[in-house]
């Protein structure tokens, strides 16, 4: 009746540390999680990004066995069953709990315990880790005694004391001050480096950004893009910006349809077929070109491009179904 | 099965440590002795009061004679039956008649006695000499038979051992077993009912539910709970039995249990543990139900009251030993502990208790599992119909 969960997986190991096929998560009639895939490779970092309300958190909580999913099924390092691994997994939920009457070091040493690690150990470990963060003095502090921030970097310390393979971050930054997020970006690294696999989620895409190897951005609790951040700037055309001495003239004639007209010149995504066509137009017209610059964009175009796109079609999609015959 | 109990035990010395390290759990140990002391003041005061005021008066119109004989015979019946038994008696003059005498505003009797002892005439208000008749009654034949008959002494004949006496001796003991235990568990297991509250609202849950099984943090919940009453238990325990040396008591005269009182003793706490688990697994998965601290206050009465029908259910199958209904309460989970302790007062068969802690253990296990699955299905908005998962290993 209760049964047995084991520490150790016979499982073989898998270039995924994470994987989930046809996930479907629904809490009434609102599908929380739409069918989702995703494989998450083993050692990289992995960002799930997507506006409030996505699904993200819906998605990590059900890779990690918090909640099963009603259809698909998912592996967590190679396991069917989550719980299984939970000793070479670290979870940073979003919302933040501890025991407020807990000291720092035991709450540290007690959410190692809770997976696996010899209390002993894990004390030690914790004023290590405590006074490394130049956060000595709090080590014998009860929760409820210390800042949000200080708080937090307790609950993240209690997330890797135990060393796991994988670590799951839940909005990590959100709720962290500058230097805070900035220290929490070069642990991410670090741990990163020591070939731990590193999957979190945020709404900030600048973290995403700077952080991950792939990304996949859920809307609408799907998946709507995965792949580098690299292939999600690609997914936008380039943006070129064009300032020129005359008005108009038949070089007009060479501008895309999509150009729009603003205060500082011209804006139109880079064609298809390159600049150099459209350059040759512009000096055969006598444009006068003041400035021509091309811009890739950034993951928060692609980001806002897609998950909006995405969320935008859901919207539509939903109004549609609402609509009396 | 083995990183179950890992777990279990994980959170268990948590939430031990918690309690039992707190400035709370002083006043947790000296709470019981409040009641005691209240008892004591209000138990004095209330033997007070019962015993000057509230024992109707009666008059005493007689003459000399029959007065002092009356007064004689009610010295006598009050030593053997204890003076609440009686109306107490007042001396008031002959004349004026009693009618006249209890129509004054000073009047200070209920009602007046008159006559002589072979003629008595006993003068009140209807429902006072429903009442007095009786007892008034008792006075003038006792108060006759003093000068009619002589007092009748009996011979003692004594004996070493009597089995009436022991089988009474054993009820009482099964009896008072019964009732601490059953206070004791009232007492204690309550207080599981908000156990997972803190984690749910301090967001803790999240991080066990991610690390642990949900069985191991219920089981871990009542572990710790077990163990500090335990504590507790003997802090009382051990607190009373120095009470009980103090004033002279003698354990060896205490009546002994048919199974004697090394077995009994192990018996009571073996049951103790399981009316604990019980209740406290029951209330556990319902209190983890509970989303505030509000609602499991507002579930705490009905809670109480079937924890009365429970025992109410198991102290009447004291006293019918073999009866379908002392069987019953027996197999009855949740009565089964207290009508076993009762059965270990009075039945010297130990195979029975084997057979009920084996039964009441698995019960735990059930309501459990099945308060896990409600949490799971209900809290945590995970899992399929609960009744399908029942017998699944506990992995997440």
């Amino acid at each position: 009746m209760i049964g047995d969960i084991s520490a150790s997986s016979t499982a073989a190991p898998s270039a995924y540390a994470v994987e989930g096929h046809g996930l479907v998560k629904t809490f009434g009639s609102f599908r929380a999680v739409d069918g989702i895939d995703i494989q998450v490779p083993a050692g990289s970092i992995y960002g799930v990004l997507g506006p409030n309300g996505a699904g993200k958190t819906t998605l990590l909580r059900t890779l990690l066995g918090i909640v099963d999913p009603d259809e698909g099924h998912r592996t967590l390092l190679g396991e069917a069953q989550p719980l299984r691994m939970a000793r070479a997994v670290g979870y940073l939920p979003e919302e933040r709990g501890l025991y407020p009457s807990m000291k720092s070091f035991e709450a540290i040493a007690f959410m190692g315990a809770l997976r696996g690690l010899p209390l002993h150990v894990g004390r030690e470990r914790a004023k290590a880790m405590l006074e490394g963060h130049g956060m000595g003095a709090a080590i014998d502090k009860p929760i409820r005694q210390l800042s949000k921030g200080m708080a937090q970097t307790v609950q993240l310390f209690g997330t890797i004391v135990h060393e796991p393979r994988l670590i799951v971050l839940d909005e990590p930054f959100s709720g962290l001050d500058a230097i805070n997020q900035e220290k929490l970006e070069a642990l991410i690294r670090q741990q990163a480096r020591n070939g731990v696999t590193i999957l979190f989620s945020t709404h900030v895409i600048a973290h995403a950004e700077r952080l991950c190897e792939r990304i996949a951005i859920v809307a609408g609790g799907r998946i709507r893009f995965e792949g580098t951040p690299g292939d999600a700037r690609d997914r936008l055309r380039s943006q070129v910006r064009l300032r020129t001495r005359a008005d108009d003239g038949p070089w007009r004639a060479a501008l895309p349809a999509d150009t729009v007209r603003e205060e500082d010149g011209w804006h139109f995504a880079l064609p298809d077929e390159g600049i150099e066509p459209l350059l040759r137009a512009l000096i055969d017209g006598q444009a006068g070109i003041e400035n021509l610059s091309i811009e890739r964009p950034g993951l928060h175009d692609a980001f806002v491009a897609i998950a909006g796109a995405a969320v935008a079609k859901q919207m539509v999609q939903q109004d549609a179904a609402e609509e009396p015959a | 099965m083995k990183e179950l109990w890992r777990a279990a035990f994980v959170i268990a010395r948590r939430d031990f440590t918690a309690v039992v390290l707190s400035r709370t759990f002083i006043l947790f140990l000296l709470g019981p002795l409040l009641p005691i002391l209240i008892g004591f003041a209000f138990g004095g005061l209330g033997d007070k009061i019962s015993s000057t005021d509230l024992r109707p008066v009666v008059g005493l119109a007689l003459t000399g004679q029959d007065d002092a004989a009356i007064q004689r015979a009610h010295d006598r019946l009050s030593q053997r039956m204890g003076e609440q038994s009686l109306p107490r008696l007042r001396r008031v003059p002959a004349t004026p008649s009693p009618r006249v005498q209890l129509a004054r505003t000073d009047s200070e009797v209920v009602a007046i006695l008159s006559g002589s002892i072979a003629h008595p005439v006993l003068t009140g208000k209807a429902e006072d000499l429903d009442k007095l008749q009786g007892d008034i009654s008792l006075l003038s034949t006792a108060a006759q038979a003093e000068r009619t008959l002589r007092f009748i002494t009996v011979e003692r004949q004594e004996v070493s051992r009597s089995l009436g006496a022991q089988a009474q001796g054993r009820l009482i003991i099964g009896r008072i077993a019964q009732v601490v235990m059953f206070f004791l568990t009232i007492l204690l297991a309550g207080m599981i009912l908000s156990n997972l509250v803190e984690e749910k609202t301090n967001k803790i849950i999240e991080i066990l539910a991610a690390a642990v099984p949900i069985d191991a943090i219920f089981l871990g919940k009542l572990m710790a709970m077990l163990a500090m009453s335990f504590v507790g238990i003997a802090f009382w325990g051990g607190t009373a039995f120095a009470i009980f040396e103090a004033i002279g008591g003698h354990a060896t005269r205490l009546p002994t249990p048919a199974v004697g009182w090394p077995i009994f003793l192990m018996l009571a706490v073996l049951y103790f543990g399981m009316a604990y688990t019980l209740l406290g697994s029951l209330f556990l998965g319902i209190g983890a139900q509970a989303a505030t601290v509000r609602e499991v206050q507002t579930l705490n009465m009905p809670i109480t009251m079937g924890q009365m029908l429970i025992f109410f259910f198991a102290s009447y199958a004291v006293d019918h030993m073999g009866s379908p209904a002392e069987v019953a309460a027996c197999i009855f989970p949740f009565s089964s502990p207290f009508a076993m302790i009762a059965r270990a007062g009075q039945d010297a068969t130990l195979w029975p208790h084997l057979v009920a802690l084996l039964w009441q253990a698995a019960f735990v296990a059930l309501i459990i599992r099945v308060g896990v699955l409600l949490f799971r299905r209900h809290v945590m908005q995970s899992g399929g119909r609960w009744w399908k998962n029942l017998f699944r290993p506990a992995t997440g």
